[in-house]
């Protein structure tokens, strides 16, 4: 009836992955392998204290004990994790006085992933911290910033400039002895972002961090600390692209936060990391910590996730509610295509009274993927009239893909309200033609439906970077049907 | 130029049972045609068919709409080409708002001919402009579309797409069922609206009720897959008095 095996289609024509090119640009390497003298070598050439070393130290010889998780659904060859480079940086960059002194091919990159660095060119009103493979180069709007009291900048600026703080809440929410991936981070990460948002400021500006992975062989290892002292808020934006590569490479993050009385952080993370090709080749491996202290009363603290890229993505936002009243919220969409696989959720540990949590989760699988939610509600015994909410949503879009909700729930405490939700489904062959029948081809109604789909998530994340995710589903989903 | 949905020896099976026998339409520019038929007698399939959605095989025959193969034709090529249907069960797409939907829509079939999207200030004036003549208040377009509609409010909607769109033909399969009787009132004179030398619309309907509102040119009598009679408004009339029995044993 039809000749679409001959036609030749878009896709024939299109780059399916739109962030794959590469910067040629000289850097920096440590040494391949890790050992303590690699360690040694990044701790020296950021000039860090010697408090730090020893911290990374611990680390090391504390992760030479563990062993690789196994538990989640993802599978995958073993790690070699002697053949990786843990230490990349564009050369010079040492010596960089100010946003003029950044190599202009590595803020051509920044314009071609849509983030201009110049100041005077960004009109969104949002502040940019750019990580490039492993170190920071450049954060703008840092003056302005100031004025209020904010600190932003690179990890490795913030410990020098503002030691004592890095020392009081480092490793305070994820403990280098946490889990196999961020005790190694504990021990090579090489920057990151810091935040510090001082009593009673409302940061008059979006803060983000684009992260981006070039040099080949590299593992990535930030490590992103925000402090919101009492009373304020933050609201704090991740992007993540990395090149397309054949071989597959490693990310491994830490993301601590910490609310203080009354205060609120709203965490979001677009991350578009390499995915692999349609066969399963290449990719990167996403393996991250991500948590927040709701350590004071009345405090709150956000995730809210778009996750389109890695080969493997494997994370769980997570929510200590400690003071009372306190409340954590987990918004999440995950799409996963061809070989993708997706383990990823949330933790909601409550431990204060009164404490809320609330979780939507919204997979989207297609191809050859699997997609598993995995999810803990936890509730301690002393914490009373805590409350939680958790909806999952499933949507299925070929017959080859998988999709699991797998919720732990543990409720100490007899006054807890626990609710749970889950629905999954394959989208309606009555649904796609209603929208090809007023003039949608096949992949603009896939996006329309899987867009209303993740409606509830969407409106969770900044106005502006909304339109962004949701070009980016579309983009994601291109080919997954037909 | 004066072809325009021309419809010839048309057989379509659905799992291996033959459903449309032989049949043939010819319908022009700017005429209105109705197909009437018991439950079961191949009217929704053939809509379907027109509008291209997949599982029927076509077993022989051609479809020929303004000069084009319409069967070698993806749906939303038909769509933006000029047909529409207005769904007799329309679905729900939860997390699209209607107007949202309605403005995809239409900006699809610009984006076809060639035009920019319509600015959203023209587009909330004509969206406002129809809903007010189909009673649809604005509440409603801000809705996800259909979710939670009621049978009624669903017509209305069709009503309300078919009028942004402005189809050259408009195929409108039981569009009068579940709706009551004012409902009933406003979406067939809204449509009879619409009618002009340029578009044409074909009804698809068990009831002659529509038909005294929506005056066809040509009433064609549907058994088993195919016209078995064909006449004037006069035969819409019979069906209501005796029923479809004359045809059935014919």
């Amino acid at each position: 009836m039809s000749d679409n095996q001959e036609k030749l289609s878009e896709n024939d024509f299109k780059d399916p992955y739109e962030f794959g090119f590469e910067t040629d640009i000289e850097s920096d390497f440590a040494p391949k392998g890790l050992n303590e003298d690699v360690i040694r070598f990044i701790s020296n050439k950021k000039n860090e204290p010697s408090w730090l070393l020893d911290w990374r130290l611990d680390a090391y010889k504390r992760w030479l004990t563990m062993t690789e998780p196994d538990w989640s659904s993802v599978r995958y060859p073993s790690i070699d994790y002697q053949d990786s480079y843990y230490y990349s940086a564009p050369k010079d960059s040492e010596k960089l006085e100010s946003l003029d002194d950044v190599d202009p091919k590595l803020l051509e990159t920044y314009n071609k992933l849509g983030i201009p660095l110049k100041e005077q060119e960004w009109l969104a009103g949002v502040a940019v911290d750019a990580v490039f493979d492993s170190v920071s180069v450049g954060t703008t709007f840092k003056e302005r910033l100031k004025e209020d009291g904010v600190i932003f900048c690179s990890f490795s600026e913030a410990v020098k400039d503002y030691p004592e703080l890095i020392k009081k809440y480092l490793g305070s929410v994820v403990p280098t002895t946490d889990n196999y991936f961020s005790t190694l981070n504990s021990a090579v990460f090489s920057d990151g972002s810091f935040v510090y948002i001082p009593p009673g400021v409302r940061c008059p500006m979006e803060l983000s961090t684009y992260f981006r992975i070039n040099a080949a062989g590299t593992g990535q290892f930030e490590r992103t600390l925000v402090i919101a002292d009492k009373d304020s808020y933050v609201s704090y934006l991740e992007g993540c692209t990395a090149p397309m590569r054949d071989e597959h490479q490693l990310h491994a993050a830490v993301v601590e936060l910490v609310a203080l009385e009354g205060a609120e952080i709203k965490y979001s993370t677009v991350q578009n990391w390499y995915p692999g090709d349609e066969n399963g080749k290449g990719g990167v491996y996403n393996f991250v910590t991500k948590r927040g202290d709701c350590r004071g009363d009345n405090s709150k603290i956000s995730w809210t996730q778009v996750e389109t890229g890695s080969a493997i993505t494997w994370k769980y936002p997570s929510c200590i509610l400690r003071g009372n009243n306190s409340s954590g919220e987990f918004y999440s969409i995950a799409v996963s295509n061809n070989y993708q696989q997706v383990d990823s959720g949330t933790k909601m540990i409550h431990l204060g009274n009164n404490t809320s949590s609330r979780i939507i989760s919204k997979g989207i699988s297609t191809g050859n993927s699997s997609n598993t939610y995995r999810g803990l509600v936890s509730v301690h015994p002393k914490s009373k009239n805590s409350r939680n909410f958790t909806q999952c949503d499933s949507l299925l879009l070929t017959d080859s893909c998988s999709a699991n909700t797998i919720p732990y729930i543990e409720s100490k405490n007899y006054e807890s309200i626990i609710e749970h939700e889950a629905t999954s489904s394959k989208i309606s062959e009555e649904q796609l033609f209603y929208c090809q029948q007023r003039g949608l081809d096949e992949e603009e109604a896939v996006s329309l439906i899987v867009n209303g789909f993740c409606k509830d998530v969407l409106q969770k994340l900044p106005m502006e970077f909304a339109v962004e995710a949701q070009k980016l589903l579309s983009v994601s989903l291109e080919g997954s049907v037909g | 130029m004066n072809n325009f949905l021309k419809i010839q020896n048309l057989s379509v099976k659905v799992e291996n049972k033959k459903i449309i026998n032989d049949l043939n339409l010819d319908i022009k520019k700017g005429e209105v045609h109705a197909i009437m038929g018991p439950n079961g007698s191949g009217k929704s399939t053939l809509s379907n068919v027109l509008a291209g959605k997949s599982g029927y095989t076509i077993i022989e025959g051609s479809v020929d709409f303004c000069g084009e193969d319409l069967i070698s034709l993806e749906p939303n090529e038909r769509a933006n080409k000029g047909i529409f249907l207005a769904f007799q069960y329309p679905v729900e797409i939860p997390g699209v708002t209607n107007i949202n939907f309605i403005k995809t829509a239409l900006d699809s079939n610009r984006k076809f001919r060639g035009l920019d999207p319509i600015k959203p200030g023209d587009f909330l004036k004509l969206v406002k402009e129809k809903s007010e003549i189909l009673g649809i208040p604005e509440d409603r377009l801000k809705r996800q579309l259909n979710v939670g509609f009621s049978g009624g409010e669903k017509k209305r909607n069709e009503a309300l797409q078919l009028m942004i769109l402005n189809p050259l033909l408009a195929i409108l399969d039981e569009t009068d069922s579940g709706l009551d009787v004012d409902a009933f009132k406003i979406v067939a004179d809204t449509i009879n609206s619409t009618r002009s030398n340029d578009n044409s619309l074909l009804v698809i309907t068990h009831y002659q009720r529509l038909l005294e509102r929506i005056k066809p040119d040509i009433v064609h009598i549907f058994i088993d897959g195919s016209i078995v009679e064909s006449g004037g408004p006069e035969l819409a009339a019979e069906i209501e008095n005796n029923g479809f029995e004359r045809f059935a044993n014919a």
